[in-house]
């Protein structure tokens, strides 16, 4: 097997604040390949942070440590910023979880988009290819009249659209590993499969790797190789997606059971009673 | 309690109106779900209803009276909104605790810490939160945070676009349970837009389906439950769900 896209030992990160340090991440390891996983946990539990941590987008509150944080053969601890600034978004891609505010509010979504995707072609592409580029990728996500959309502001388009630009600018930079952040959680069911299958083909056809964040078991069961689930900075279990059912954690255990569901309406839903030896044991 | 008719909203003279003509009604105490795909107008209806759309037509109606063009205090001591993009709704450079305080100041309320500990604890938020920043919270506890600062105000009606989108199904039980309590215990109203149709069928009474701009079909839950509903986009969408989250609970 050739070497992980993302090789992460033993990550921490703790955020300085006003009322003292914050540890959002606690001693965190794990390998990526050209496969898919998913990471699901408690909200608040170090997902996000683990992800900025790898394209080293965290901010100076933030103090990051690891036994070893490998993005893409480069060591992301000792990489000066000029490095990290190559690989940022053209071999790494963040989808951020609040896509419409990590979006530049005084510049029309496509343009956003063609400037990425300039930014990062090979041959320094003009303006008319990086325009078709761009509904291209509009439409390949599934936004009906690209045209329109494209010349929108941040504040003018919907939840869901929000999501799918963000999609589409990080996808232009043609990066080898994806980190999506709740990419998908404003689309309704039928988009969201469909922009799923898009970065299925993806991940199939170029070989990426994808770190795929969500709080949506059943996308993750259907759509991921593997399963991280996080708790309190800790990884906690690691799974085959297909086996998410079976899980032993007691967290990922009160998951499952707190899903609501169309058929079987329940007056009040079951809610995890969260022991604190989960914080700790791994 | 409230309701709207005929509501249309036109953001460019050219294209087809965002919202083309939707209308319903949801008595006190009842949750009224919006589902439809993604860009359909379901969001611009909520923000139309609390006075954020401007130059919207047709009435809004509380009580059965049409609400001021200029959305008054009295409107928004009743009527609460949750956005669906939470971070675009907090004040990036003001503490937690401030953004809590700050719609029982504006509507003559008295406020105090005690009441800011306790809306943060309503929504499992540990008191210590109301130091922090907006960009020093993840995801889903600034989502929780705007779902506190709607709820401080002890309002009758709450607008809900996507309230639980940000967070692990666990927190979003604790949510849902919240919200099922306050309506069985002070008869609040909600509408609530979620593309979770088990999330609809968990809260509402009834619903409707939207597309481009329009209701397509009204449900109620029972037939979302039972799968009998008639047009054929709301087919497809229940299909799709159900094929979707074929999960059981363990
Ligand atoms: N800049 C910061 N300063 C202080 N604490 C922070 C900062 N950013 C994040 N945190 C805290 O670190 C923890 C992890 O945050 P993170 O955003 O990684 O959670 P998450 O797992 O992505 O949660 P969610 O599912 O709600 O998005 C949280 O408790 C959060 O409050
Ligand atoms: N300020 C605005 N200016 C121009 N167009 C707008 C504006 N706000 C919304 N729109 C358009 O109105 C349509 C409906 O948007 P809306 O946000 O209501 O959709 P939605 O149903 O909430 O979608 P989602 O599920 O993705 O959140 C979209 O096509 C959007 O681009
Ligand atoms: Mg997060
Ligand atoms: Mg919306």
């Amino acid at each position: 097997m050739s070497a992980p896209l993302v090789s992460a030992r033993n990550l921490t990160v703790r955020f300085a604040t006003q009322k003292g340090p914050v540890d959002a991440v606690r001693g965190v390891s794990f390998d990526l390949g050209r496969e898919k996983i998913g990471i699901v946990g408690e909200s608040g539990s170090g997902k996000s942070t683990v992800g900025r941590a790898l394209m080293r987008l965290l901010p100076r509150s933030a103090t990051v440590a690891a036994d070893r944080l490998v993005v893409c053969d480069t060591d992301v601890l000792a990489a000066d910023e000029k490095i990290m600034r190559r690989i940022r978004g053209r071999r790494i891609g963040l989808i951020m979880q609040d896509p419409k505010y990590s979006l530049n509010p005084v510049v029309p979504v496509g343009l956003q988009i063609a400037e990425t995707f300039r930014l990062h072609s090979p041959a320094h592409a003009g303006a008319r290819a990086a325009r078709e580029a761009t509904l291209a990728l509009l439409r390949q996500v599934r936004i009906h009249d690209p045209e329109r959309v494209a010349g929108l502001y941040p504040h003018q388009i919907s939840g869901g659209m929000g999501q799918r630009v963000m999609i589409a600018m990080v996808l232009a930079g043609g990066p080898e590993v994806l980190i999506a952040d709740e990419p998908t959680s404003a689309l309704d069911v039928t988009v969201r499969m469909e922009v799923l299958s898009l970065l299925d083909e993806l991940v199939a056809r170029k070989g990426l790797g994808l770190l795929f964040i969500s709080h949506d078991l059943n996308l993750v069961r259907r759509f991921c190789d593997r399963v991280l689930i996080m708790y309190a900075g800790r990884v906690v279990e690691a799974l085959k997606a297909s086996e998410i059912d079976h899980a032993k954690h007691p967290y990922t255990q009160g998951l499952l059971a707190s899903l609501p569901l169309i058929r079987q309406p329940r007056e009040i839903l079951p809610t995890l009673v969260r022991d604190p030896a989960w914080r700790e044991s791994a | 309690m409230i309701a709207v008719r005929d509501l249309v909203v036109r953001f460019d003279r050219k294209g087809a109106p965002a919202v083309a003509g939707v209308s319903f009604a949801i008595e006190k105490g009842e949750t009224f779900g919006l589902v439809g795909e993604s860009g359909c107008g379901k969001s611009t209806v909520l923000r139309a209803i609390a006075g954020l759309v401007p130059g919207h037509s047709g009435d809004v109606l509380l009580d059965g009276r049409p609400v001021p063009a200029r959305r008054d205090r009295a409107f928004y001591s009743r009527v609460q909104m949750v956005f669906q993009d939470p971070y675009g709704s907090l004040h990036p450079r003001q503490t937690i605790a401030a953004q809590l305080a700050e719609p029982l100041r504006n509507l003559g309320l008295n406020g105090g810490p005690a009441r800011v500990d306790r809306a943060l604890e309503t929504v499992g938020l540990d008191p210590a939160f109301r130091w922090r920043f907006p960009h020093e919270l993840s995801g889903g506890q600034r989502q929780r945070v705007a779902i506190a600062r709607a709820l401080i105000v002890e309002p009758e009606v709450l607008l809900l676009d996507e309230p639980t989108s940000a967070l692990d199904v666990s927190v979003q039980a604790e949510i849902l349970n919240l919200l099922t309590e306050l309506r069985r215990r002070r008869g609040l109203t909600y509408l609530l837009v979620s593309h979770d149709l088990a999330v609809i069928s968990h809260m509402c009474g009834e619903l409707a389906v939207m597309q481009r701009g329009r209701i397509l079909e009204r449900l109620d839950v029972e037939r979302l439950r039972a799968g009998t509903v008639e047009h054929p986009y709301s087919a497809e969408l229940l299909a799709a769900s159900e094929a979707y989250g074929e999960l059981r609970p363990a």
